[in-house]
């Protein structure tokens, strides 16, 4: 099943992300449409809307919103995650790239929804073209009247400003987001109190994803039925799909919420199957943190319920495709090295345990297990696992418990054999992967 | 050893182990980069000045390369902290320098999408090419070969950043020409991002 794509639908055409174009194309109606309305009654739209938060947990935007503490003297905030730093995930990129004023539009909404003036954009360091491409957008905005002061005559003032971070996949946790925004060390903080009571200063905020704003002043424009009837129940609107790996054609590709996983990888209009002609081994299908589906589970609607009931998460939608050719064990060890590196160091085991996670897993990859060390990996992962402040120690753990429950065969033939039995020719040579 | 600008792992270092930077040359900005932090400081709220460190520590990094002891201290001037909140941030954000690096660092996506598309090899490649381990500066100072996580493009992998640009779809078998393009030409050498096509074309 496709469906044509709305948040992307000119992103292929120059100079999409001017303002100029943006007008052309019933750019900020939706806020203008906002403006007219008393804000709970947006809240409520997206509320009916059923919008869930394209972040990777899937939670209801509208009920975030009406979370944020309302009787306060203190100040509101928006702050917009656009660390996009889950392996895998690519689609918030394009979107501010090239679909800049939609999310600033969303800000707008979203700030004058839960009696916000500021909306702060958490753009993670390397997107430093992405940040270029944002801030000239906000100019034209703002010399339009579309952000600052008394937005079109409203009498509402909004303003957008871009956070640029400088390196940490933590900073993409909402708490630590906020740590880092106050200009610290981005690390998770205690929940309750939630953001939406005492977020960014202290003061109620409301931490939403790129994609989950840039649908708002969609659903504010068309009307909360329009967007339900684009998806199954509860999973409604439209949904970006990033797809990498051992793909024909990898991509953002924006779709319903009915198309299959399976169409996802192999359809003609999305990735086209596996490269080279090799066969498919498995998909991780929400960034790097989600277990496995193998190629006979992806028969199911790529929704947040539908993976989910496929024994795996939607997550942040990043679709990562393996073919036949990939080690499991040296899979989990690439994934590991991530969680080790990016591991914030709050929670002791998280910090520890991704360590010997990883200097296990290497030691298994090298030839130089043994069979105790997979029970050693279960032992250390099930320590991490709901154990930590965060989702991350979760997410680190979930690689190994993954690939232990599928691929527990390939762990044993590393540690029978003394060495890795599937070296792929694109992976480093031998002896420099041992000096490493 | 995996790379850490802050913390080689493996030699003993530990996370909350601490390193006090090289305090360097007196340090103050340009009156530009002065005018930009001026600018920056009023975005936040005056009663969270904080909030500015670590744009305060970007325009650091682009003034002279990295950030020394005596720039921490100037920052924390600016913002009104003390210079150990400012050492706090930069020791934990990878993107911060402590020390000097080439004029071109090579930042090679490592994480799984890139590593499936031959990233590994490319590092490789890499590294034989410019004559020194990733992690390292070469000895002209005109290289420094990193490898870091998943960049936020791995449909186009494997990905490499130089400084603040882009390099996509970089083969390894590419990765020599590359090396001498970017001593030739600088980062025009680049593809840039694949969706900046307007901006590349120059307007
Ligand atoms: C370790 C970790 C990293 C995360 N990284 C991101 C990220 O890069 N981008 C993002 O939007 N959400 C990320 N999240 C999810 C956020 O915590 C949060 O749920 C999300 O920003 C909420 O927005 P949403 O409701 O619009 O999805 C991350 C969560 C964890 C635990
Ligand atoms: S894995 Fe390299 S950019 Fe994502």
């Amino acid at each position: 099943m496709t469906m044509q794509p709305i948040l992307t639908q000119h992103v292929r055409e120059p100079n999409s992300f001017t303002l100029d174009f943006y007008l052309r194309h019933q750019g900020y109606e939706g806020l203008k449409k906002a403006l007219a309305l008393p804000p709970n009654d947006i809240i409520e739209m997206v509320k009916q809307s059923g919008l869930r938060g394209r972040g990777g947990a899937g939670f209801p935007t509208g009920m975030k919103w009406q979370f944020v503490l309302k009787d306060t003297p203190k100040p509101k905030y928006i702050a917009c995650n656009a660390d996009e730093s889950e392996p895998g995930t690519f689609k918030d990129h394009v979107l501010m790239e090239r679909n800049p004023h939609l999310l600033i539009e969303g800000c707008a909404i979203a700030c004058y929804a839960i009696g916000a003036k500021v909306a702060y954009i958490y753009i993670r360091g390397e997107f430093y073209h992405v940040q270029l491409a944002l801030e000239r957008a906000l100019d034209e905005a703002y010399a339009a009247g579309w952000l600052g002061k008394n937005i079109q005559g409203s009498g509402f003032d909004c303003d957008v400003y871009v956070h640029r971070g400088a390196g940490a996949y933590e900073a993409g946790e909402e708490t630590a987001l906020l740590e880092s925004l106050e200009g610290k060390r981005a690390q998770p903080r205690i929940k309750p109190p939630f953001p939406a009571v005492a977020g960014l200063y202290g003061c109620p905020t409301a931490v939403n994803n790129v994609e989950t704003l840039c649908n708002v002043p969609l659903i504010v424009k068309n009307g909360a039925e329009w967007f339900t009837a684009l998806g199954p129940e509860k999973n409604g609107g439209p949904k970006l799909y990033c797809i990498s790996g051992h793909v024909a054609r990898p991509g953002v590709y924006e779709t319903s919420m009915s198309t299959t996983m399976k169409d996802l990888v192999f359809g003609a209009d999305f990735a086209q199957g596996m490269a080279n002609g090799r066969r498919l081994k498995a998909v991780i299908p929400g960034g790097s943190s989600v277990p496995i589906l193998l190629p006979d589970q992806l028969d199911v609607p790529a929704s947040f319920d539908g993976i989910q009931k496929a024994g795996s998460l939607l997550g942040s939608a990043g679709a990562i495709v393996m073919d036949d050719t990939t080690c499991m064990v040296w899979l989990a060890e690439n994934l590991l090295h991530f969680y080790q590196h990016e591991s914030c160091g709050k929670c002791t085991p998280c910090r520890e345990g991704t360590d010997w996670l990883l200097k296990i897993l290497r030691r298994i990859e090298r030839g130089e297990g043994e069979m105790r060390d997979l029970d050693l990996l279960q032992s250390v992962a099930d320590n991490i696992n709901g154990k930590t402040l965060c989702a991350f120690g979760d997410a680190a753990a979930t690689p190994v418990l993954t690939t232990l429950k599928h691929f527990r065969h390939e762990f044993e033939a590393h540690v029978r054999e003394g060495g890795c039995p599937l070296h792929a020719g694109w992976r480093r040579r031998g002896t420099a992967a041992a000096a490493h | 050893m995996s790379f850490h600008p802050k913390m080689p792992y493996g030699t003993g270092w530990h996370r909350s182990e601490r390193k006090l930077a090289e305090l360097g040359p007196e340090f103050a900005y340009t009156p530009e980069n002065q005018a930009r932090f001026d600018a920056i400081v009023k975005r936040y709220p005056p009663e969270h000045r904080r909030s500015a460190i670590l744009p305060a520590l970007h325009l650091v990094q682009a003034q002279q390369g990295y950030i020394t002891g005596h720039a921490m201290t100037f920052v924390a001037g600016q913002i009104g902290c003390t210079p150990a909140d400012v050492e706090d941030v930069v020791s934990y954000y990878t993107m911060f320098f402590t020390q000097p690096v080439g004029t071109y660092v090579l930042y090679v996506c490592r994480t799984l999408s890139c590593a499936l598309c031959g990233a590994e090899r490319l590092t490789e490649a890499l590294e034989e090419k410019l004559g020194i381990r990733a992690g390292q500066t070469d000895a002209t100072g005109t290289f420094t070969l990193l490898e870091v996580e998943c960049l936020g493009a791995c449909d186009r992998a494997p990905v490499v950043m130089v400084n603040d640009e882009w390099h996509e779809c970089a083969r390894p078998e590419d990765a020599a020409a590359l090396v001498d393009a970017l001593r030739e030409r600088g980062t025009a050498a680049l593809t840039g991002c694949h969706l900046c096509v307007e901006r590349r074309n120059g307007q």
